[in-house]
Protein backbone atom coordinates (compact mmCIF):
# COMPACT_ATOMS: atom_id res chain seq x y z
CA UNK A 1 0.00 0.00 0.00
CA UNK A 2 1.30 3.18 -0.89
CA UNK A 3 0.61 5.75 2.20
CA UNK A 4 2.20 2.84 4.61
CA UNK A 5 5.34 3.35 2.21
CA UNK A 6 5.04 6.37 2.29
CA UNK A 7 4.72 6.64 6.24
CA UNK A 8 7.79 4.18 6.12
CA UNK A 9 9.98 7.22 3.57
CA UNK A 10 9.45 10.13 6.11
CA UNK A 11 10.04 8.15 8.97
CA UNK A 12 13.52 6.26 8.15
CA UNK A 13 15.84 9.03 8.63
CA UNK A 14 15.12 9.39 11.77
CA UNK A 15 14.72 5.58 12.49
CA UNK A 16 18.20 5.22 11.05
CA UNK A 17 19.87 7.87 13.75
CA UNK A 18 18.27 6.79 16.66
CA UNK A 19 19.40 2.91 15.73
CA UNK A 20 22.74 4.15 14.76
CA UNK A 21 23.33 6.63 18.27
CA UNK A 22 21.29 5.34 20.54
CA UNK A 23 20.06 2.00 20.25
CA UNK A 24 23.57 0.55 19.42
CA UNK A 25 25.21 2.31 21.39
CA UNK A 26 22.52 1.16 24.36
CA UNK A 27 23.18 -2.33 23.29
CA UNK A 28 26.69 -2.43 22.96
CA UNK A 29 27.18 -1.20 27.07
CA UNK A 30 24.76 -3.69 27.81
CA UNK A 31 26.93 -6.62 26.10
CA UNK A 32 30.14 -4.80 27.92
CA UNK A 33 28.47 -4.78 31.47
CA UNK A 34 28.28 -8.47 30.94
CA UNK A 35 32.07 -8.73 29.34
CA UNK A 36 34.83 -9.86 31.35
CA UNK A 37 37.60 -7.25 32.68
CA UNK A 38 41.22 -8.08 31.04
CA UNK A 39 42.25 -5.27 32.93
CA UNK A 40 44.01 -1.20 32.16
CA UNK A 41 40.41 -0.79 29.98
CA UNK A 42 40.60 -4.29 27.83
CA UNK A 43 37.47 -5.59 27.12
CA UNK A 44 37.28 -9.26 26.88
CA UNK A 45 33.85 -10.95 25.22
CA UNK A 46 33.31 -13.82 27.64
CA UNK A 47 30.13 -13.40 29.60
CA UNK A 48 30.47 -12.69 33.37
CA UNK A 49 28.63 -11.21 35.72
CA UNK A 50 31.50 -9.33 37.85
CA UNK A 51 30.60 -6.00 37.17
CA UNK A 52 27.09 -6.64 38.47
CA UNK A 53 28.35 -8.31 41.65
CA UNK A 54 31.02 -5.24 42.34
CA UNK A 55 27.46 -2.60 41.60
CA UNK A 56 25.95 -4.85 43.91
CA UNK A 57 28.39 -3.84 46.38
CA UNK A 58 27.37 -2.19 49.41
CA UNK A 59 29.36 0.78 48.94
CA UNK A 60 28.13 1.29 45.59
CA UNK A 61 24.31 0.13 46.56
CA UNK A 62 24.86 3.17 49.50
CA UNK A 63 25.80 6.02 46.67
CA UNK A 64 22.75 4.75 44.10
CA UNK A 65 20.35 4.65 47.62
CA UNK A 66 21.90 8.58 48.09
CA UNK A 67 20.96 9.34 44.62
CA UNK A 68 17.44 8.40 44.86
CA UNK A 69 16.67 9.89 48.37
CA UNK A 70 18.52 13.60 47.00
CA UNK A 71 16.63 13.03 43.68
CA UNK A 72 13.21 12.39 45.53
CA UNK A 73 13.65 15.00 48.66
CA UNK A 74 14.59 17.59 45.75
CA UNK A 75 11.53 16.60 43.37
CA UNK A 76 9.22 16.71 46.52
CA UNK A 77 10.59 20.58 46.94
CA UNK A 78 9.65 20.76 43.52
CA UNK A 79 6.50 19.98 43.49
CA UNK A 80 5.80 21.76 46.87
CA UNK A 81 6.77 25.00 45.24
CA UNK A 82 5.83 24.59 41.64
CA UNK A 83 2.67 23.58 41.68
CA UNK A 84 1.21 26.31 43.66
CA UNK A 85 4.02 29.07 41.79
CA UNK A 86 2.44 27.33 38.02
CA UNK A 87 -0.95 28.27 39.42
CA UNK A 88 -0.46 31.53 40.60
CA UNK A 89 0.84 32.27 37.13
CA UNK A 90 -2.23 30.64 35.37
CA UNK A 91 -4.06 32.89 36.84
CA UNK A 92 -2.44 35.88 36.55
CA UNK A 93 -4.64 36.95 33.68
CA UNK A 94 -2.91 39.52 31.34
CA UNK A 95 0.56 39.26 32.81
CA UNK A 96 0.45 35.25 32.49
CA UNK A 97 3.05 35.45 29.19
CA UNK A 98 5.40 37.78 30.78
CA UNK A 99 5.86 35.62 34.10
CA UNK A 100 6.31 32.83 31.84
CA UNK A 101 8.85 34.18 30.19
CA UNK A 102 10.83 35.24 33.49
CA UNK A 103 10.48 31.53 34.25
CA UNK A 104 12.16 30.60 31.06
CA UNK A 105 15.19 33.06 31.17
CA UNK A 106 17.43 30.96 33.62
CA UNK A 107 15.90 27.81 32.40
CA UNK A 108 17.65 29.07 28.81
CA UNK A 109 21.03 30.23 31.07
CA UNK A 110 23.70 26.80 30.97
CA UNK A 111 23.01 25.15 34.39
CA UNK A 112 26.27 25.31 34.92
CA UNK A 113 26.40 28.66 35.44
CA UNK A 114 23.21 28.94 37.75
CA UNK A 115 25.03 26.77 39.84
CA UNK A 116 28.23 28.61 39.61
CA UNK A 117 26.14 31.55 41.05
CA UNK A 118 25.21 29.38 44.32
CA UNK A 119 29.08 28.53 44.71
CA UNK A 120 29.04 32.14 45.25
CA UNK A 121 26.21 32.73 47.92
CA UNK A 122 26.88 29.33 50.21
CA UNK A 123 30.81 29.64 50.26
CA UNK A 124 31.72 30.17 53.91
CA UNK A 125 33.26 33.38 52.51
CA UNK A 126 30.35 33.80 50.32
CA UNK A 127 27.72 36.25 50.44
CA UNK A 128 24.79 34.56 52.22
CA UNK A 129 27.47 34.18 54.93
CA UNK A 130 28.96 37.60 54.92
CA UNK A 131 25.41 38.89 55.41
CA UNK A 132 24.54 36.74 58.19
CA UNK A 133 27.68 37.91 59.61
CA UNK A 134 27.14 41.14 59.08
CA UNK A 135 23.84 41.65 60.84
CA UNK A 136 24.45 39.31 63.92
CA UNK A 137 23.01 36.59 63.15
CA UNK A 138 25.72 33.91 63.35
CA UNK A 139 28.87 34.45 64.64
CA UNK A 140 30.65 32.11 62.48
CA UNK A 141 30.24 30.97 59.04
CA UNK A 142 27.76 28.34 58.63
CA UNK A 143 29.51 25.60 55.98
CA UNK A 144 27.12 25.11 53.47
CA UNK A 145 28.91 24.27 50.41
CA UNK A 146 29.72 20.53 50.48
CA UNK A 147 26.58 19.70 52.48
CA UNK A 148 23.72 18.02 51.14
CA UNK A 149 22.23 20.98 51.71
CA UNK A 150 23.93 22.65 49.11
CA UNK A 151 23.06 19.86 46.59
CA UNK A 152 19.36 20.00 47.17
CA UNK A 153 19.35 23.53 46.68
CA UNK A 154 21.45 23.05 43.48
CA UNK A 155 19.29 20.39 42.43
CA UNK A 156 15.86 22.51 43.37
CA UNK A 157 17.67 25.90 41.63
CA UNK A 158 18.43 23.71 38.49
CA UNK A 159 15.35 21.27 37.76
CA UNK A 160 12.22 23.29 39.29
CA UNK A 161 11.42 24.87 35.49
CA UNK A 162 11.15 21.69 34.65
CA UNK A 163 8.25 21.13 37.70
CA UNK A 164 6.93 24.45 36.44
CA UNK A 165 5.82 24.08 33.07
CA UNK A 166 4.00 20.85 32.44
CA UNK A 167 1.99 21.83 35.57
CA UNK A 168 1.46 25.18 34.49
CA UNK A 169 0.24 23.90 31.04
CA UNK A 170 -2.00 21.45 32.76
CA UNK A 171 -3.33 24.26 34.68
CA UNK A 172 -3.97 26.59 31.85
CA UNK A 173 -5.57 24.04 29.90
CA UNK A 174 -7.93 23.05 32.57
CA UNK A 175 -11.73 24.21 31.88
CA UNK A 176 -12.90 26.90 34.43
CA UNK A 177 -16.77 25.26 34.13
CA UNK A 178 -15.85 22.18 35.81
CA UNK A 179 -14.62 24.30 39.30
CA UNK A 180 -17.87 26.31 38.51
CA UNK A 181 -19.80 23.03 38.43
CA UNK A 182 -18.18 22.24 41.65
CA UNK A 183 -19.15 25.33 43.01
CA UNK A 184 -22.20 24.87 42.23
CA UNK A 185 -22.83 21.75 44.00
CA UNK A 186 -21.64 22.61 47.18
CA UNK A 187 -18.27 22.39 47.32
CA UNK A 188 -15.57 24.60 48.69
CA UNK A 189 -12.42 25.93 47.73
CA UNK A 190 -10.26 22.89 49.47
CA UNK A 191 -12.38 20.43 48.03
CA UNK A 192 -12.78 21.71 44.79
CA UNK A 193 -9.26 21.62 44.78
CA UNK A 194 -8.79 18.63 45.88
CA UNK A 195 -11.41 16.45 44.46
CA UNK A 196 -11.82 18.50 40.81
CA UNK A 197 -8.71 20.79 39.91
CA UNK A 198 -6.21 18.33 41.03
CA UNK A 199 -7.37 14.62 39.33
CA UNK A 200 -7.62 16.78 36.29
CA UNK A 201 -3.82 18.43 36.17
CA UNK A 202 -2.50 15.27 37.48
CA UNK A 203 -0.78 14.61 33.90
CA UNK A 204 0.85 17.79 34.45
CA UNK A 205 2.54 16.60 37.93
CA UNK A 206 3.05 13.28 36.41
CA UNK A 207 4.94 14.94 33.59
CA UNK A 208 6.63 17.53 35.94
CA UNK A 209 7.89 14.66 38.47
CA UNK A 210 9.69 12.42 35.60
CA UNK A 211 11.00 15.49 34.02
CA UNK A 212 12.18 16.84 37.65
CA UNK A 213 13.19 13.30 38.66
CA UNK A 214 15.43 11.70 35.88
CA UNK A 215 17.89 14.39 35.23
CA UNK A 216 18.01 14.83 39.00
CA UNK A 217 19.10 11.30 39.69
CA UNK A 218 21.22 10.72 37.08
CA UNK A 219 23.05 14.32 37.43
CA UNK A 220 26.85 14.18 37.94
CA UNK A 221 27.80 18.12 37.82
CA UNK A 222 25.73 19.27 40.97
CA UNK A 223 27.67 17.13 43.42
CA UNK A 224 30.93 18.00 41.03
CA UNK A 225 30.47 21.78 41.80
CA UNK A 226 28.83 21.90 44.58
CA UNK A 227 30.72 19.83 46.94
CA UNK A 228 33.94 19.30 44.94
CA UNK A 229 33.32 15.43 44.83
CA UNK A 230 33.33 14.96 48.81
CA UNK A 231 29.74 13.61 48.10
CA UNK A 232 28.61 11.41 44.83
CA UNK A 233 26.26 10.23 43.13
CA UNK A 234 25.63 7.18 40.67
CA UNK A 235 26.36 9.76 38.06
CA UNK A 236 29.65 10.58 39.29
CA UNK A 237 30.62 7.22 39.79
CA UNK A 238 29.27 6.47 36.31
CA UNK A 239 31.85 9.12 34.93
CA UNK A 240 34.44 7.88 37.34
CA UNK A 241 34.49 4.28 35.78
CA UNK A 242 34.59 5.89 32.00
CA UNK A 243 36.88 7.92 31.98
CA UNK A 244 39.31 8.16 35.22
CA UNK A 245 39.46 4.26 36.04
CA UNK A 246 38.74 2.79 33.04
CA UNK A 247 36.61 0.23 34.32
CA UNK A 248 33.79 0.16 31.45
CA UNK A 249 32.49 -3.00 33.01
CA UNK A 250 31.24 -1.40 36.07
CA UNK A 251 30.24 1.66 34.48
CA UNK A 252 28.14 0.39 31.92
CA UNK A 253 26.62 -1.87 34.86
CA UNK A 254 25.59 1.18 36.38
CA UNK A 255 24.42 2.68 33.35
CA UNK A 256 22.34 -0.36 32.95
CA UNK A 257 21.60 -0.02 36.30
CA UNK A 258 20.41 3.65 36.53
CA UNK A 259 17.97 2.88 33.21
CA UNK A 260 16.48 0.21 35.31
CA UNK A 261 15.79 2.83 38.43
CA UNK A 262 14.49 5.37 36.18
CA UNK A 263 12.03 2.71 33.89
CA UNK A 264 11.08 1.31 37.54
CA UNK A 265 10.07 4.81 38.89
CA UNK A 266 8.19 5.58 35.96
CA UNK A 267 6.39 2.49 36.30
CA UNK A 268 5.42 2.27 39.45
CA UNK A 269 5.12 6.56 40.12
CA UNK A 270 2.50 6.18 37.16
CA UNK A 271 0.55 3.46 38.38
CA UNK A 272 0.60 5.14 41.87
CA UNK A 273 -0.89 8.11 40.45
CA UNK A 274 -3.44 6.71 38.37
CA UNK A 275 -5.07 4.30 40.71
CA UNK A 276 -5.57 7.43 42.79
CA UNK A 277 -6.85 10.01 40.46
CA UNK A 278 -9.32 7.50 40.08
CA UNK A 279 -10.41 7.08 43.29
CA UNK A 280 -9.95 10.75 43.73
CA UNK A 281 -12.47 11.66 40.69
CA UNK A 282 -15.16 9.02 41.79
CA UNK B 1 -9.37 32.55 43.27
CA UNK B 2 -10.66 34.57 46.50
CA UNK B 3 -8.71 37.46 47.37
CA UNK B 4 -6.96 36.04 50.50
CA UNK B 5 -5.56 33.62 48.27
CA UNK B 6 -4.35 35.21 45.33
CA UNK B 7 -2.38 37.59 47.95
CA UNK B 8 -1.01 34.53 49.82
CA UNK B 9 -0.21 33.05 46.34
CA UNK B 10 1.29 36.28 45.23
CA UNK B 11 3.63 36.60 47.83
CA UNK B 12 4.92 33.13 47.54
CA UNK B 13 5.34 33.48 44.32
CA UNK B 14 7.26 36.43 44.43
CA UNK B 15 9.71 34.38 47.04
CA UNK B 16 10.29 31.99 43.98
CA UNK B 17 11.20 34.83 41.81
CA UNK B 18 13.88 36.25 44.17
CA UNK B 19 15.07 32.57 44.27
CA UNK B 20 15.42 32.29 40.27
CA UNK B 21 16.89 35.90 39.89
CA UNK B 22 18.82 36.89 43.20
CA UNK B 23 21.94 34.21 41.94
CA UNK B 24 22.19 35.75 38.80
CA UNK B 25 22.23 39.20 39.83
CA UNK B 26 25.16 38.27 42.32
CA UNK B 27 26.94 36.62 39.39
CA UNK B 28 26.19 39.70 37.03
CA UNK B 29 27.50 42.41 40.09
CA UNK B 30 30.70 40.07 40.54
CA UNK B 31 31.39 40.16 37.35
CA UNK B 32 32.14 44.02 37.77
CA UNK B 33 34.16 43.42 41.15
CA UNK B 34 37.76 44.42 41.20
CA UNK B 35 38.82 41.10 43.56
CA UNK B 36 40.46 38.66 41.40
CA UNK B 37 40.15 35.81 44.32
CA UNK B 38 37.59 36.61 46.79
CA UNK B 39 33.54 36.86 46.79
CA UNK B 40 33.82 40.17 49.03
CA UNK B 41 33.80 43.29 46.89
CA UNK B 42 36.57 45.38 46.85
CA UNK B 43 35.64 48.08 43.94
CA UNK B 44 34.49 48.24 40.39
CA UNK B 45 36.30 47.39 37.00
CA UNK B 46 35.45 45.89 33.57
CA UNK B 47 39.22 44.53 33.84
CA UNK B 48 37.72 41.07 33.38
CA UNK B 49 35.44 41.70 30.40
CA UNK B 50 38.62 42.73 28.60
CA UNK B 51 40.66 39.50 29.30
CA UNK B 52 37.54 38.08 28.39
CA UNK B 53 37.88 38.81 24.70
CA UNK B 54 41.26 38.69 24.39
CA UNK B 55 40.78 34.91 25.66
CA UNK B 56 41.56 32.47 22.46
CA UNK B 57 40.32 29.08 24.48
CA UNK B 58 36.48 30.64 24.96
CA UNK B 59 36.31 32.38 21.29
CA UNK B 60 37.31 28.86 20.29
CA UNK B 61 34.59 27.35 22.26
CA UNK B 62 31.77 29.68 21.24
CA UNK B 63 32.83 29.28 17.55
CA UNK B 64 32.70 25.27 18.29
CA UNK B 65 29.61 25.63 20.00
CA UNK B 66 27.55 27.42 17.28
CA UNK B 67 28.48 25.13 15.30
CA UNK B 68 27.61 22.14 16.40
CA UNK B 69 24.75 23.84 17.31
CA UNK B 70 24.21 24.65 13.73
CA UNK B 71 24.64 21.34 12.28
CA UNK B 72 22.38 19.53 15.06
CA UNK B 73 19.44 21.66 14.35
CA UNK B 74 19.40 21.43 10.50
CA UNK B 75 19.78 17.50 11.09
CA UNK B 76 16.86 17.58 13.88
CA UNK B 77 14.80 19.93 12.39
CA UNK B 78 14.57 17.86 9.06
CA UNK B 79 14.25 14.44 10.70
CA UNK B 80 12.17 15.24 13.37
CA UNK B 81 9.34 17.39 11.27
CA UNK B 82 9.47 14.50 8.50
CA UNK B 83 8.83 12.18 11.51
CA UNK B 84 6.24 14.22 12.95
CA UNK B 85 4.43 14.75 9.66
CA UNK B 86 4.61 10.59 8.94
CA UNK B 87 3.23 9.94 12.64
CA UNK B 88 0.37 12.27 12.31
CA UNK B 89 -1.16 11.49 9.15
CA UNK B 90 -0.30 7.72 8.04
CA UNK B 91 -1.45 4.81 10.15
CA UNK B 92 0.85 1.52 9.87
CA UNK B 93 1.54 -1.05 11.84
CA UNK B 94 4.28 -0.15 14.25
CA UNK B 95 3.00 3.05 14.81
CA UNK B 96 2.69 2.84 18.76
CA UNK B 97 5.54 1.10 19.20
CA UNK B 98 7.30 3.76 17.16
CA UNK B 99 5.73 6.81 19.33
CA UNK B 100 7.11 5.49 22.56
CA UNK B 101 10.19 4.58 20.93
CA UNK B 102 10.74 8.79 20.11
CA UNK B 103 9.72 9.48 23.37
CA UNK B 104 12.97 7.53 24.89
CA UNK B 105 15.62 10.02 24.25
CA UNK B 106 13.38 12.81 26.59
CA UNK B 107 13.58 10.25 29.30
CA UNK B 108 16.95 8.60 28.83
CA UNK B 109 19.40 9.83 31.37
CA UNK B 110 22.06 12.33 29.45
CA UNK B 111 24.61 10.25 30.96
CA UNK B 112 23.97 6.98 29.20
CA UNK B 113 23.43 8.66 26.01
CA UNK B 114 26.85 9.71 26.72
CA UNK B 115 28.75 6.81 27.96
CA UNK B 116 27.05 4.78 25.33
CA UNK B 117 28.25 6.97 22.61
CA UNK B 118 31.77 7.21 23.97
CA UNK B 119 31.34 3.30 24.10
CA UNK B 120 30.13 3.05 20.75
CA UNK B 121 33.30 5.31 19.18
CA UNK B 122 36.22 3.51 21.06
CA UNK B 123 34.57 0.24 19.61
CA UNK B 124 35.03 1.52 15.87
CA UNK B 125 37.72 3.00 16.68
CA UNK B 126 36.67 6.59 15.83
CA UNK B 127 38.84 9.76 17.41
CA UNK B 128 37.19 11.78 19.04
CA UNK B 129 37.01 15.89 17.86
CA UNK B 130 34.45 18.29 17.24
CA UNK B 131 32.48 15.88 14.88
CA UNK B 132 31.78 13.40 17.59
CA UNK B 133 29.65 15.03 19.31
CA UNK B 134 26.34 16.63 17.20
CA UNK B 135 25.42 12.76 16.67
CA UNK B 136 24.14 12.88 20.22
CA UNK B 137 22.84 16.29 19.87
CA UNK B 138 20.48 15.22 17.08
CA UNK B 139 19.21 12.02 19.31
CA UNK B 140 18.54 14.01 22.05
CA UNK B 141 17.03 17.21 20.14
CA UNK B 142 15.06 15.17 17.04
CA UNK B 143 12.34 14.15 19.63
CA UNK B 144 12.07 17.64 21.19
CA UNK B 145 11.62 18.60 17.86
CA UNK B 146 9.12 15.98 16.79
CA UNK B 147 6.89 16.89 19.38
CA UNK B 148 6.67 20.47 18.85
CA UNK B 149 5.83 19.88 15.23
CA UNK B 150 3.12 17.25 16.31
CA UNK B 151 1.60 19.86 18.61
CA UNK B 152 1.34 22.30 15.50
CA UNK B 153 -0.11 19.33 13.13
CA UNK B 154 -3.02 18.74 15.51
CA UNK B 155 -4.41 22.23 14.41
CA UNK B 156 -3.92 21.24 10.55
CA UNK B 157 -7.39 20.76 8.58
CA UNK B 158 -6.22 17.53 6.05
CA UNK B 159 -8.80 19.50 3.64
CA UNK B 160 -6.42 21.94 2.63
CA UNK B 161 -4.29 19.69 1.15
CA UNK B 162 -7.03 18.28 -0.94
CA UNK B 163 -8.23 21.44 -1.72
CA UNK B 164 -4.56 22.01 -3.54
CA UNK B 165 -4.90 18.53 -4.96
CA UNK B 166 -8.46 19.34 -6.55
CA UNK B 167 -6.78 22.27 -8.16
CA UNK B 168 -4.50 20.44 -9.75
CA UNK B 169 -0.98 20.54 -7.70
CA UNK B 170 1.19 17.70 -7.57
CA UNK B 171 2.77 16.43 -4.40
CA UNK B 172 5.79 18.74 -4.45
CA UNK B 173 3.43 21.68 -4.93
CA UNK B 174 1.21 21.21 -2.43
CA UNK B 175 4.05 19.97 0.00
CA UNK B 176 5.68 23.07 -0.35
CA UNK B 177 2.44 26.02 -0.80
CA UNK B 178 0.30 24.55 1.45
CA UNK B 179 1.39 22.10 4.07
CA UNK B 180 5.09 23.72 4.66
CA UNK B 181 3.64 27.16 5.40
CA UNK B 182 0.84 25.95 7.73
CA UNK B 183 3.28 23.88 9.72
CA UNK B 184 5.87 26.93 9.60
CA UNK B 185 5.78 28.25 12.87
CA UNK B 186 5.65 24.80 14.49
CA UNK B 187 9.03 23.90 12.60
CA UNK B 188 10.76 27.46 13.16
CA UNK B 189 9.72 26.87 17.05
CA UNK B 190 11.36 23.58 16.96
CA UNK B 191 14.58 24.16 15.03
CA UNK B 192 15.00 27.07 17.81
CA UNK B 193 14.20 24.83 20.51
CA UNK B 194 17.00 22.10 18.67
CA UNK B 195 19.32 24.96 18.49
CA UNK B 196 18.92 26.42 21.95
CA UNK B 197 19.04 22.63 23.12
CA UNK B 198 22.51 21.52 21.64
CA UNK B 199 24.15 25.02 22.58
CA UNK B 200 23.37 24.76 26.03
CA UNK B 201 24.15 20.71 26.28
CA UNK B 202 26.79 19.63 28.28
CA UNK B 203 26.42 16.00 29.58
CA UNK B 204 26.86 14.76 25.93
CA UNK B 205 29.54 17.17 24.95
CA UNK B 206 31.89 16.08 28.05
CA UNK B 207 32.03 12.32 26.94
CA UNK B 208 31.88 12.60 23.43
CA UNK B 209 34.42 15.50 22.37
CA UNK B 210 38.27 15.46 21.77
CA UNK B 211 40.67 16.85 23.80
CA UNK B 212 40.86 20.54 22.24
CA UNK B 213 38.21 20.85 20.91
CA UNK B 214 35.56 22.27 24.15
CA UNK B 215 32.23 23.28 23.48
CA UNK B 216 31.10 26.48 25.59
CA UNK B 217 29.43 24.21 28.38
CA UNK B 218 32.59 22.15 28.50
CA UNK B 219 35.15 25.10 28.75
CA UNK B 220 33.23 27.04 31.55
CA UNK B 221 32.87 23.33 33.56
CA UNK B 222 36.79 23.24 33.37
CA UNK B 223 36.45 27.14 34.13
CA UNK B 224 34.21 26.56 37.18
CA UNK B 225 35.91 23.27 38.71
CA UNK B 226 39.28 25.01 38.40
CA UNK B 227 37.69 27.95 41.20
CA UNK B 228 36.01 31.15 41.61
CA UNK B 229 36.95 32.99 38.70
CA UNK B 230 36.00 36.49 37.90
CA UNK B 231 36.14 35.78 34.35
CA UNK B 232 32.93 33.21 34.58
CA UNK B 233 31.36 36.09 36.16
CA UNK B 234 31.78 38.27 33.19
CA UNK B 235 31.00 35.10 30.41
CA UNK B 236 27.90 34.31 32.08
CA UNK B 237 26.52 37.90 32.42
CA UNK B 238 27.15 38.35 28.34
CA UNK B 239 25.78 34.99 27.87
CA UNK B 240 22.31 35.92 30.25
CA UNK B 241 22.28 39.51 28.56
CA UNK B 242 22.07 37.32 25.23
CA UNK B 243 19.75 34.95 26.06
CA UNK B 244 17.33 37.80 27.53
CA UNK B 245 17.63 38.99 24.29
CA UNK B 246 17.11 35.74 22.41
CA UNK B 247 14.13 35.70 24.10
CA UNK B 248 12.81 38.88 23.38
CA UNK B 249 13.31 38.91 19.86
CA UNK B 250 11.97 35.41 19.26
CA UNK B 251 8.92 35.39 21.39
CA UNK B 252 8.17 38.89 19.51
CA UNK B 253 8.93 36.81 16.06
CA UNK B 254 6.77 33.61 17.23
CA UNK B 255 3.48 36.00 18.32
CA UNK B 256 3.97 38.07 15.11
CA UNK B 257 3.23 34.76 13.07
CA UNK B 258 1.30 33.33 15.29
CA UNK B 259 -1.38 35.76 14.97
CA UNK B 260 -0.50 36.59 11.16
CA UNK B 261 -1.68 32.58 10.81
CA UNK B 262 -4.47 33.13 13.23
CA UNK B 263 -5.82 35.96 10.46
CA UNK B 264 -5.24 33.48 7.50
CA UNK B 265 -7.44 30.91 8.97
Amino acid sequence: MKPIRNAYALLSPAIVWLTLFLVVPVALITVISFSTDGGYGLIIYEFSLDAYLQAFDPFYLQIIWQSIVWAFVSTVICLLVGYPFAYFIAHSGKWKNILLILVMIPFWSNLLIRLYAWVILLNNEGVINQLLLSIGIISEPITMLYTPFSIIVGMVYGFLPFMILPIYASIEQLDRRYLEAAEDLGAGPVSTFLRVTLPITMPGVIAGVFMTFIPAVSVFVITDLLTGNRLVMIGNVIRDAFVVEMNWQLGSALSILLMALVLLSVLIFTRFTSSRSKRMTR
Amino acid sequence: MRKKTKIILGSFSVLVFLFFYIPLFVVMAFSFNDSSVGTVWTGFTTQWYESLFSNRQILSAVQNSLYIAVVTTIISTILGTLAAIALYRYNFPGKRFLNVIFYIPVAMPEIVVGISLLALYAMVGMTLGLNTVFPGHVVMATSFVMLVVMARLHGFDPAMEEAAKDLGANKWQTFWRVTFPLIFPGVLAASLLAFTISLDEFVVAFFTTGPGSNTLPVLIYSMVRRGVSPEINALSTILLIFIVIVVLIVGRVLIQIQSRGGDRS
